[in-house]
């Protein structure tokens, strides 16, 4: 079980060092993720640093490659080594995301957006389906980050999670930072969609940075995790968590990876968030 | 029931992300407000720069001999004909150095090829399966007549990368660390054999009489006819050192 306190995603630079630490230290963080993906190797060092930190941590797993917004469905070998990974480090949480990267077998490595429409529900229905059979496990599915939309679509990307849950049972994976970029980048109001987000089935948050890049007569933010989380993200976070309550909370940095004390620093900061409206209620 | 459009959508998202061309997507994408084209570039590029980037990961030394421009245009026109097929692109790339000898760079760079095996190999060493290493001290029991018919196996990690240039002298020599690149004589070849003793990937150049060995080990000969093969290389193939040094590189598995 991943407690609803605030931890890191533990990327390449980190994973020597926590799984070098001795037996009996102390945890630096009280849980932490990874990409599923980045562990999809037959043996090596990658792997048995990962089986150390899992002997040792609380594991989310976070997919990033298995598509679930394929038309064709999901690949039953993806499923199965993913299958086999999760057998080995015993993940508290699996996750993946509201988009598709797989078409005619192949493999665009992006989290490419869906138009919400009738026919892609029954497509990513079957397909979460399909995993959490495979995995014998519910997953969380989490909110895309976009930079168009589509004309077809036919309802909101809440309305389309809302209806996802009931059909699936998974839960969701709330990205405060996702929800920002796409707001910003497809003007909508962010605020009006998270306190519409169905706070009940939000098994976990991800906060992290974006970049503001130039684009002809104005900007576009893209999601590229290579940063702090910015102003508006945390204040977009703390009224998520004074509505639904403490969630496991996760700070993504994927590129520019600072140190480890800045990754924790970033997590202390989401735990103050969460701790701030514990003591509220308490109050 | 409305017909199917998600399968079409998905392939013409992939023919734009893929190529340079919107066109596919026409009509079918929006923005509410910004440039559309831009926004189709933020797919397209993060598709490919980060594919890009996947190579270069996989290829240092490739990159720092073409250079990072040129790497870039190269990897980008792989990419395009060959993308990647499994989400775990540790796999992906393995097919960049038959690329890159059936390319134009081939004939102004005809090692490049053979320097993408080398690094190809040494990424397969690195995520290849785990298995125990051979202990030479349980040869020490066998009698002479087995241990001449023993067959050894090699390890998953190991791998053996025979080549016509000096391909061991010129991974070296373009290392980040080496600032003041020496000339190299490209008139040698040499066969550079990978190998990963604990966790750690080791690289190293063996004589052409020891890569016999090797390969005669690898294609599943005994110890005895791999010896033999070497000695008709070189004469003065010193078995017992070429073997503690496979021993203590980790070549052989249990």
């Amino acid at each position: 079980m991943i407690p609803a306190v605030a931890a890191i995603g533990l990327r390449h630079p980190h994973l020597p060092g926590l799984a070098a630490e001795p037996a009996g230290a102390p945890l630096c963080a009280p849980w932490v993720e990874v990409h599923s993906e980045n562990f999809l190797c037959a043996g090596g060092p990658r792997l048995a640093m990962l089986d150390a930190v899992a002997a040792r941590y609380p594991l989310s797993c976070h997919g990033v490659g298995l598509s679930l917004g394929s038309a064709e469905g999901l690949s039953r070998e993806h499923l199965a080594r993913l299958k086999t990974l999760f057998s080995r480090v015993k993940p508290a949480l699996i996750s993946e995301h509201l988009s598709w990267s797989v078409t005619g077998g192949i493999y665009l490595n992006d989290l490419l957006p869906l138009p919400y429409t009738e026919e892609t529900l029954g497509v990513v229905s079957r397909n979460v389906d399909a995993a959490q059979q495979a995995f014998g496990a519910r997953i969380l599915v989490e909110n895309p980050s976009a930079y168009l939309n589509f004309p077809a679509s036919t309802m909101s990307e809440v309305a389309f999670l809302r209806r996802l849950v009931k059909n699936t049972g998974c839960g969701l994976l709330l990205d405060v930072n996702n929800v920002y970029v796409s707001a910003t980048n497809n003007a909508f109001a962010a605020r009006a969609y998270l306190e519409d987000f169905p706070g009940e089935a939000v098994g976990e948050i991800h906060l992290a940075g974006h970049s503001v890049v130039p684009e002809d007569g104005g900007t576009v933010l893209v999601d590229t995790h290579s940063t702090h989380v910015c102003g508006e993200v945390w204040a977009h976070y703390e009224s998520v968590i004074a509505r639904v309550g403490p969630r496991p909370t996760l700070i993504e940095w994927d590129l520019e990876i600072p140190a480890l004390e800045v990754l924790l620093a970033e997590a202390a900061r989401a735990q103050a968030v969460m701790d701030a409206r514990a003591a509220i209620r308490v109050a | 029931m409305s017909p199917e459009t998600l399968p079409d959508l998905q392939q013409r998202f992939r023919a734009t992300v893929l190529g340079n061309d919107d066109a596919p997507l026409s009509g079918l994408v929006q923005t509410s407000g910004g440039s559309l084209p831009a926004r189709i570039d933020v797919y397209r590029n993060t598709v490919q720069s980060s594919l890009v980037d996947v190579l270069a990961t996989a290829f240092p030394v490739v990159q720092r001999v073409v250079g990072e421009v040129y790497f870039a245009g190269l990897a980008r026109r792989f990419i395009v004909g060959a993308p990647p097929r499994l989400p775990q692109l540790s796999t992906y790339g393995a097919d960049f150095a038959a690329y890159i000898g059936a390319g134009d760079i081939h004939k102004q760079l005809p090692y490049l090829a053979d320097v993408a095996r080398l690094e190809w190999a040494r990424g397969a060493a690195y995520f290849a399966a785990d298995a125990p290493l051979l202990d030479p001290a349980t040869l020490g029991l066998l009698a002479p007549e087995d241990m001449e018919r023993k067959v050894f196996s090699l390890h998953p990690a190991a791998r053996l990368i025979r080549s016509s240039f000096p391909i061991y002298r010129i991974w070296q020599v373009n290392q980040p660390d080496v600032t003041d690149v020496p000339a190299v004589d490209m008139s040698v070849g040499e066969d550079a054999l990978i190998s990963r003793p604990r966790y750690h990937v080791v690289t190293r150049a063996i004589a052409r009489a020891d890569a016999a060995f090797v390969a005669a080990i690898a294609a599943g000969g005994t110890l005895a006819s791999a010896a033999a093969q070497a000695l008709e290389i070189d004469e003065t193939f010193d078995l017992q050192a070429a073997l503690t040094q496979h021993f203590v590189n980790g070549t052989f598995a249990r």
